[in-house]
């Protein structure tokens, strides 16, 4: 049953931006973001370090209150939902967060458990994500005992496990070979068609391409917001390296 | 060794950074001198106790006043029956029990005899041993005053003299211990952990790499600790000598001699427990139980070695606090010099060599 | 609710595949429990005592004899002059000297007055006190030994005597180690709510998956309880293990009921499980939390009563005790065990316990919401 806030249609905007400020004492780590995500979108954050993409995730995500400005994720607030945020999404940081003292079964039964799923749902759940993955013979092992790149794919199952409606990647990709990077990409294009919304932030530029519509924040703003084709079609540039190269000459702030 | 004063530099911004830790470690050996010096004491005096007076005549009542006076008792409670005395026990406050007969008065007056009785809570079994003493002296006194026209003859009496440490001042024995606890503390545990922190944290890897010899990295995250435990035993020597009225009665040369000795055996059994761990937790509880603890319990300290089965006496030998402890003492209290002490100095210097060769060995191995 | 319990069984099975923590619940208190009683022995025996004897008469070899006897003393030397004992006591080949003089023997009879002299190392007070204490009891009673041979005393004696007997309750053979024992076994419930805890909570936020936490629907105070539960269980379970050794090494049974004693500890885990909790608000490492927790509980137990008798504490060192759960419990134990003490006598503590177990959580709880 869906709510007054809840009723969306197709195409609606499931995160909602208006000038979205954060300030640290002078600093303005994020400075008047306003931007929509809609329904299904794969939606690129990108920007180098320092730009404040992982400062504007956290707003969103429930994790830090905006300085200013107006939010809602999922249709809730994010000065006085993020309770209920919390519920409608998921959430794979940059470092995979998974419990390595946890077995892989473990693992998604705690994650399915806290969400509120049932013990049934967590068990087909879990035959199903093993499946995909190929990781049957892994299910009892512990975590910490896998390869990065197992570990990176059953973080994102994992982090979509309760089946949210947004599922927000941080720097998922960090430190994996190409190929892997590539399957991981396929997970997300096959969770984006269950309709649910990626909002993934990513300093790989040409990772920029597989998404539907990209962002690229330079100190704090937004300095650009399109799909990949028009961006650059706009910045006359061949690559999204290169948009973003000549979006970052005009960068005050740099690394970390 | 510009690299290697870059490094010592580089360890001495950890800790200064971290003021938390740097406080704490400052403060453990001041607080640790007051609590011993100004809270702790075996010494018995203020125990509570309860009587039972059946008599209620002059003579309890002047007894009674007499042990009231005393800074060893203060009267507490009157009970009013024998059962009584179990509940007082009970409720946990008073220590012993000063019961008098009924007719008291009466049964010296005509038998030049009477009773007491002392019921005393031996849950600590010194204390009570200690207040029945006491208490028996008090009465013993009040009789002898009594009877103070009628003199004893052949009256052994006993002059007593208290050597090192005329006024049995607690801090003679405990200072040592403190030094010795305290650099355990602070170089054994907060060495190891720094060194295998970085391991956890990935970042020893990086060091590996750079040019600078793995064993000078060592040394260079021990340094700190080492000028960190001299600020400490000076603190503690200032301590006890302003505050405490501890004298250093031999040569103060001598004494920081063999602490900056015992300093560096705490830092290579640092580095030992370093080399066998990967994770902290293990370090500090290889730390705690292996070292801290057994400091504590088999140095001496605390606790006299004679008293220890002989299983506990063979294996305090092997516990370098316990020498240290002993030289401590000797040098600080008895005024000893060198010649009293060189068998410890060199079972001491011996031990580190040992450590320090077995650390080195170890280190070398998990670099192959 | 049910978030509870996955975040319970998450917990659990953390910590027991985590080998530190399980090395630290069974191996110290085994360690604790069987080498700090034996070592910690403060019974004064074995006092090395040297003897000048410059009379050589039958008086004084009789009094040697007499001292030898008691136990309490080890004879190590018969030097010949009273320096050559100093040197021995410097040497710390003795404790203490008994001194008799030339002529004692003689003095004793004639003058009808004699004189010894003692003198004791006084390094150690305890020792000091306690050895001349003894040897002191012991030439009283010898004096009055003397006297007896002398002199005829009537049936009615001249001499007004008050006759002191003494009996020891609770612990009536004087065994140390049954007074250490409770004393070690809340130090060890201690170590496992207040260090183990915070360190638990502290790793948690070193390695990040706090955070992963923190977007989930998990509420504050379920992480928090998650984070408590398995360490308050674990408390309860350290200390049975701690009976059964106690019981077993020692023969300690407690006088009290077993039911009185974990009421309160359950309780007691309470208040220092939020000590932990607060410690590790204030920490964001392990090793910072280690030293911390580690710094605090020193000062708690070496205050405590543990060694040292509170009473003879001064008076604002008493006033710091009160605020300090460590000697409640330690008082409890000892009550519980040694006297058999009920719930009812020790409702007072409890009623002090539980308020610390509410202070101490809610200043860490407000602690902890104040993080973002």
């Amino acid at each position: 049953m869906k709510s007054k806030e809840e009723v969306i249609t197709e195409h609606d905007a499931v995160i909602r931006v208006d000038r979205l400020t954060k300030r640290f004492g002078d600093f303005i780590a994020v400075n008047e973001l306003s931007f929509e995500v809609k329904r299904g979108e794969i939606f690129g954050f990108l920007g180098a370090n320092g730009a404040g993409k992982t400062t504007a995730m956290r707003m969103l995500c429930g994790l830090s209150l905006p300085s200013s400005g107006r939010a809602t994720v999922a249709g809730f607030d994010v000065y006085r939902q993020t309770e209920q945020i919390k519920r409608s999404i998921g959430y794979m940081s940059q470092k995979f967060s998974l419990y390595e003292d946890l077995t892989v079964k473990e693992n998604m039964r705690f994650y399915g458990g806290i969400y509120g799923k049932t013990d049934a749902f967590i068990k087909e759940k879990t035959n199903s994500i093993l499946d995909q993955l190929r990781l049957q013979k892994e299910a009892n092992k512990l975590v910490g005992s896998l390869p990065l790149g197992w570990k990176q794919k059953l973080a994102f199952s994992v982090a979509i496990f309760h089946e949210p409606r947004i599922v927000f990647l941080d720097e998922p990709t960090g430190g994996v070979d190409p190929i892997t990077r590539r399957e991981f990409w396929n997970m997300i294009y096959q969770a984006a068609k269950t309709g649910i919304t990626i909002f993934v932030t990513t300093h790989y530029m040409d990772e920029a391409e597989y998404c539907n519509r990209v962002s690229i924040m330079v100190d704090g703003r937004i300095e650009a917001l399109d799909t990949p084709k028009e961006l650059k079609k706009t910045f006359a540039a061949a690559t999204m390296n290169d948009v973003f190269l000549k979006l970052a000459r005009k960068a005050e702030r740099s690394g970390d | 060794m510009k690299q290697f004063t870059s490094f010592v530099k580089k360890e001495f911004y950890h800790i200064f950074r971290d003021r938390r830790t740097l406080f704490i470690l400052l403060c453990m050996p001041v607080v640790q001198i007051v609590i011993f010096g100004f809270a702790l004491t075996n010494e018995v005096k203020n125990s509570r106790i309860a009587v039972l007076d059946q008599s209620n005549d002059l003579s309890t009542t002047a007894i009674i006043h007499e042990l009231d006076a005393s800074r060893y008792f203060e009267v507490q409670d009157r009970l009013h029956s024998q059962a009584d005395i179990e509940s007082a026990f009970r409720r946990g406050k008073i220590r012993m029990v000063v019961v008098f007969p009924q007719g008291f008065r009466e049964d010296l007056d005509h038998f030049n005899k009477a009773q007491v009785q002392l019921v005393a809570d031996a849950s600590d079994p010194n204390v009570a041993t200690t207040l029945i003493n006491y208490a028996s002296a008090v009465i013993l006194d009040y009789q002898e005053r009594v009877t103070d026209d009628k003199k004893l003859p052949y009256s052994i009496q006993t002059e007593l003299r208290m050597l090192y440490n005329p006024q049995q001042k607690g801090a003679y024995s405990f200072v040592p211990g403190v030094m010795a606890m305290v650099l355990m503390l602070v170089c054994t545990m907060m060495t190891a952990i720094t060194i295998v922190r970085e391991k956890e944290l990935g970042t020893m890897e990086v060091l590996l790499v750079s040019p600078i010899q793995p064993l000078k990295i060592i040394i260079a995250k021990a340094v700190p600790y080492l000028l960190l435990s001299l600020v400490n035993i000076a603190s503690i020597l200032l301590l006890s000598v302003f505050v405490l009225d501890v004298p250093v009665n031999g040569s103060l040369l001598l004494l920081i001699a063999e602490a900056t000795l015992f300093t560096i055996t705490c830092l290579v059994l640092g580095l030992l427990i370093s080399s066998a761990t990967d994770s902290q937790q293990t370090a500090m509880f290889i730390s705690l139980t292996g070292m801290f603890l057994p400091t504590v319990m088999l140095s001496g300290f605390m606790f006299p070695i004679e008293n220890m089965p002989v299983a506990l006496r063979v294996i305090s030998n092997i516990v370098p606090a316990r020498w240290f402890y002993a030289i401590v003492r000797d040098v600080m209290i008895k005024g000893a010099g060198i010649e009293a002490v060189w068998r410890e100095t060199l079972i001491l210097l011996g031990m580190t060599l040992v450590l320090l060769f077995l650390s080195i060995r170890k280190f070398k191995i998990r670099l192959a | 609710m049910r978030s509870l319990r996955f975040l319970l069984q998450k917990e659990f099975r953390q910590i027991f595949r985590n080998p530190s923590i399980l090395r630290i619940i069974f191996i110290m208190p085994m360690l604790q429990l069987l080498v700090l009683p034996l070592a910690a022995d403060y019974e004064m025996k074995n006092i090395k005592l040297t003897v000048v004897d410059e009379d050589h008469s039958t008086y004084s070899r009789h009094l040697v004899e007499k001292i030898t006897a008691s136990g309490y003393f080890t004879l190590t030397g018969y030097p010949a002059s009273y320096k050559s004992a100093l040197d021995e006591v410097e040497a710390d080949k003795a404790d203490i000297i008994l001194a008799i003089p030339a002529h004692f023997e003689k003095d004793l009879v004639k003058e009808d007055a004699a004189k010894l002299f003692i003198a004791a190392n006084a390094i150690n007070g305890v020792k000091a006190g306690l050895g001349s204490g003894y040897l002191q009891g012991i030439i009283r009673d010898y004096n009055r030994e003397i006297r007896m041979e002398w002199i005829q005393l009537p049936r009615l004696s001249p001499e007004t005597s008050i006759e002191v007997t003494s009996s020891n309750w609770f612990n009536p053979l004087l065994n140390y180690r049954t007074f250490m024992v409770p004393g070690i076994l809340v130090v060890l419930v201690t170590m496992v709510g207040a260090f183990l805890s915070s360190l638990n909570i502290v790793r948690e936020k070193e390695i990040g998956t706090i955070e992963q936490i923190n977007v989930t629907p998990i509420r504050k105070y379920h992480f928090i309880l998650g984070k408590l539960i398995p360490f308050w269980v674990l408390g309860l379970l350290i200390m049975t293990v701690g009976f059964v050794i106690a019981r077993i090494a020692y023969g300690i049974i407690p006088m009290g009921s077993f039911l009185t004693l974990y009421i309160f500890a359950a309780v007691y885990l309470l208040a220092v499980l939020g000590l932990g909790l607060l410690v590790s608000t204030y920490t964001s490492n392990q090793q910072q939390a280690m030293l911390i927790s580690f710094f605090l509980m020193m000062i708690f137990i070496l205050l405590g009563g543990l060694y040292t008798s509170i009473d003879s504490m001064p008076e604002w060192a008493q006033w710091i005790t009160k605020f300090n759960p460590v000697s409640y419990f330690i008082d409890v134990m000892r009550l519980v065990i040694l006297k058999g003490s009920g719930l009812r006598d020790i409702l007072r503590q409890l009623l002090i316990m539980g308020v610390f177990a509410v202070v101490l959580n809610g200043w860490a709880v407000v602690n902890y919401r104040k993080r973002n």
